[in-house]
């Protein structure tokens, strides 16, 4: 392992255990994990920043300059369907002249249709790779955003109705610490089955019909929890269900979204930029199977899902469902979120009975 | 007889009122927070208490709400603290059990809820702007001379009410003091202005949702005639004005406060005592939370703030 290069991918969620799998094991580099975000990260980002770039820019790039000061040397951005395609670019730019020394591993310039363009853009990260020991690592990586994604996806539907609060988070978190120590393929499937019998093992006292709420929105901020000020936690505070289908393993590895435009198509026939249709497709199942309530969730000047905010409005009038409609920037003031958050809860509860 | 307590902590006004078990005004009183909740509240309390004098009531429960609900629930030991939205749903559907739709605007904010068969359907609330609501009117107010307070009245006199941006406050702002220079009369700009707000209103918080009669308007503004006028105009509805509307808060935690059947000690001596809040930045981690902690007679007695356990300042 070349241990001169030290890796990071701005904080996503919880796929860093993921990322650094494949760095340490597949491209031979070391892997930072981002320091976890803070009011400071916002802080330093917003100040580097264009002011009316979306506010997940903002967490990526206060993430990056927090990184490079405790020894990160090659930073990565991904590419999207709207602006986050530019961000990459506008991102090494700002990082340069503001005097970083820094390798940057751009997915946006990346090629896919030639492996020569792939492989130089891997060769970035790490000169000396071997692209076969990338392709062997390959699966488990893509087994752990798997796990990682299935444990969310259940503690976000339990976690309001644990016996001993928190116990499912923290078991969660205990995974993702051991996660982070695995080498192989053999260490982390004996992990992943240790882990998933103690979170079921968990003891949990869910009433028959429990509020269930329905979270979407843009692809950042709806999987980020600092970024939507724990929504998520929230809400299962509140003894609430909570949905949310947007995931790495539903957009990238399964594609589940793949017919989100025909399942959505009696309210938008088009693309509406980046994950937008997808929001429109999850909104709309949430609304036939009966959910309580939609959260949308969006970052401020999210164009697409601007977009999505109008038509879910009509799924809201057609299937009588309430939606709730987020705007987040870099302000830190919770009080607004959770006046609303009180209210939404009230009204669902009213109904409910 | 027993007396139910609701207290209504908005940014500029603070609104009080006690009810009895038939649920009626027994006592009220509508006063300027001017950015001291607490202090407003003992003043709030000393009319309070002024006007039950020589009524027989005891107040058993106390109920908060607005912005400033958890700090004062704290300091009046409250049995139910409640976010505003709720509070004026109740509140108006006690009084007006038919109602369809709430307008409500406020001194920071502004809203609307939907209701159908007494309940709760929609709701919306004004978010990263405070455009059109009443501090916005009262700082225009002074502006032209005018006390906020007949700025609905000379709207009535207007015949052509300006034209007036509605979209931001900066731009109303501007376009207010370019029209009024190029020679519109006061009651036309006054008249423009009662209609931006409106308009404003129905563009952002209204956008999307229909607006069923009987439509109830309430919250500070709602005493501006224009407005209610304007509202008439653009919904093509009669807008109703509770006469009072600016105690739909209150009045609605006071209702939350007896149905919730919880009673606590209360009393008006807390008026005499020294309540205390001091803030600091938890040093523990680079999150820095606000954290407040609130002093009764120099005992600590809650704080909040923290995001975590390491944050946390323990109660004794």
């Amino acid at each position: 392992m070349n241990k001169d290069i030290v890796a990071c991918f701005p904080q996503w969620g919880s796929y860093s255990c993921a990322f650094r799998y494949l760095f340490e094991n597949g491209f031979g580099v070391k892997y930072m994990t981002p320091p976890p975000l803070t009011k400071k990260t916002i802080e330093i980002g917003s100040k580097h920043s264009p002011d009316y770039v979306c506010v997940p820019f903002k967490y990526c790039l206060g993430c990056h300059i927090e990184a490079l000061e405790k020894g990160a040397n090659c930073l990565m951005q991904i590419f999207g369907a709207c602006r986050l395609n530019y961000y990459g670019e506008l991102e090494e730019k700002i990082l340069r002249d503001l005097g970083y020394d820094f390798k940057f591993f751009n997915m946006a310039e990346i090629n896919f249709r030639s492996p020569r363009s792939i492989l130089e853009h891997f060769k970035i990260v790490n000169p000396n790779m071997s692209l076969v020991k990338i392709i062997k690592s390959l699966p488990t990586t893509i087994n752990i955003i798997k796990t990682i994604d299935k444990m969310e996806d259940y503690i976000r539907k339990n976690a309001g109705f644990e016996k001993d609060k928190n116990a499912l988070e923290d078991t969660f978190n205990e995974f993702k610490e051991k996660l982070n120590k695995t080498q192989n393929t053999k260490q982390y499937k004996k992990l992943k089955k240790e882990y998933t019998k103690k979170l079921k093992s968990i003891k949990i006292n869910k009433p028959h019909h429990p509020l269930r709420v329905g979270l979407v929105g843009d692809y950042y901020t709806v999987q980020e929890p600092f970024s939507n000020y724990f929504i998520e936690k929230e809400l299962e505070n509140m003894g609430i269900e909570v949905y949310r289908e947007m995931n790495l393993t539903n957009t990238i590895i399964n594609s589940k979204y793949k017919n989100s435009r025909k399942t959505g198509k009696r309210y938008v026939k088009f693309d509406i930029g980046a994950t937008a249709n997808y929001t429109v497709a999850e909104a709309l199942k949430y609304a036939k199977n009966g959910l309580d309530g939609i959260i949308q969730v969006k970052s401020f000047g999210c164009t697409p899902e601007l977009n999505a905010q109008t038509v879910l409005q009509s799924i809201s009038r057609d299937y009588k469902i309430p939606i709730l409609h987020f705007s987040f920037d870099s302000q830190t003031s919770e009080t607004g979120i959770k006046t609303r958050l009180e209210a939404f809860y009230d009204m669902m509860q009213a109904k409910h009975k | 007889m027993k007396g139910y307590l609701g207290i209504d902590i908005g940014s500029i006004s603070t609104k009080g009122v006690v009810i009895d078990e038939d649920l009626n005004i027994i006592a009220s009183e509508y006063l300027w927070t001017e950015g001291d909740p607490m202090g407003a509240v003992k003043r709030l309390l000393k009319v309070l208490e002024k006007q039950l004098s020589n009524k027989d009531i005891k107040i058993v429960s106390v109920g908060t709400t607005g912005s400033a609900r958890k700090l004062i629930g704290v300091m009046t030991n409250a049995s139910v603290v409640k976010n505003e939205i709720t509070a004026h749903a109740i509140g108006t559907t006690t009084l007006h059990p038919d109602v369809n739709t709430i307008f409500e605007i406020g001194g920071q904010d502004s809203k609307i809820i939907i209701i159908e068969n007494g309940y709760v359907t929609d709701y919306a609330m004004n978010t990263l702007c405070a455009a059109g609501t009443g501090s916005f009117l009262s700082s225009q107010a002074h502006r032209l001379g005018v006390s906020v307070e007949e700025f609905g009245e000379i709207a009535l006199k207007s015949k052509h009410p300006t034209n007036i941006a509605a979209r931001c406050t900066v731009f109303a702002e501007s376009d207010l003091v370019h029209k009024a220079q190029i020679g519109h009369s006061k009651e036309d700009i006054i008249a423009g202005l009662c209609k931006a707000v409106v308009t404003n209103y129905l563009n952002n918080i209204g956008k999307g949702k229909k607006f069923n009669p009987p439509i109830v308007f309430q919250g500070g503004v709602s005493k501006n005639v224009g407005v209610k006028k304007a509202f008439e105009d653009a919904v093509g509805h009669e807008v109703i004005v509770d006469k009072n509307g600016h105690l739909m808060g209150a009045f609605g935690v006071a209702v939350l406060a007896k149905n919730s059947k919880i009673e606590k000690d209360f009393s008006f001596d807390i008026v005499d005592t020294e309540f205390r809040t001091t803030g600091f930045d938890c040093p523990k981690c680079a999150n820095h939370c606000e954290i407040v902690c609130v002093f009764k007679d120099n005992k600590l007695i809650d704080s909040w703030g923290n995001k975590c356990d390491n944050g946390a300042v323990k109660v004794n």
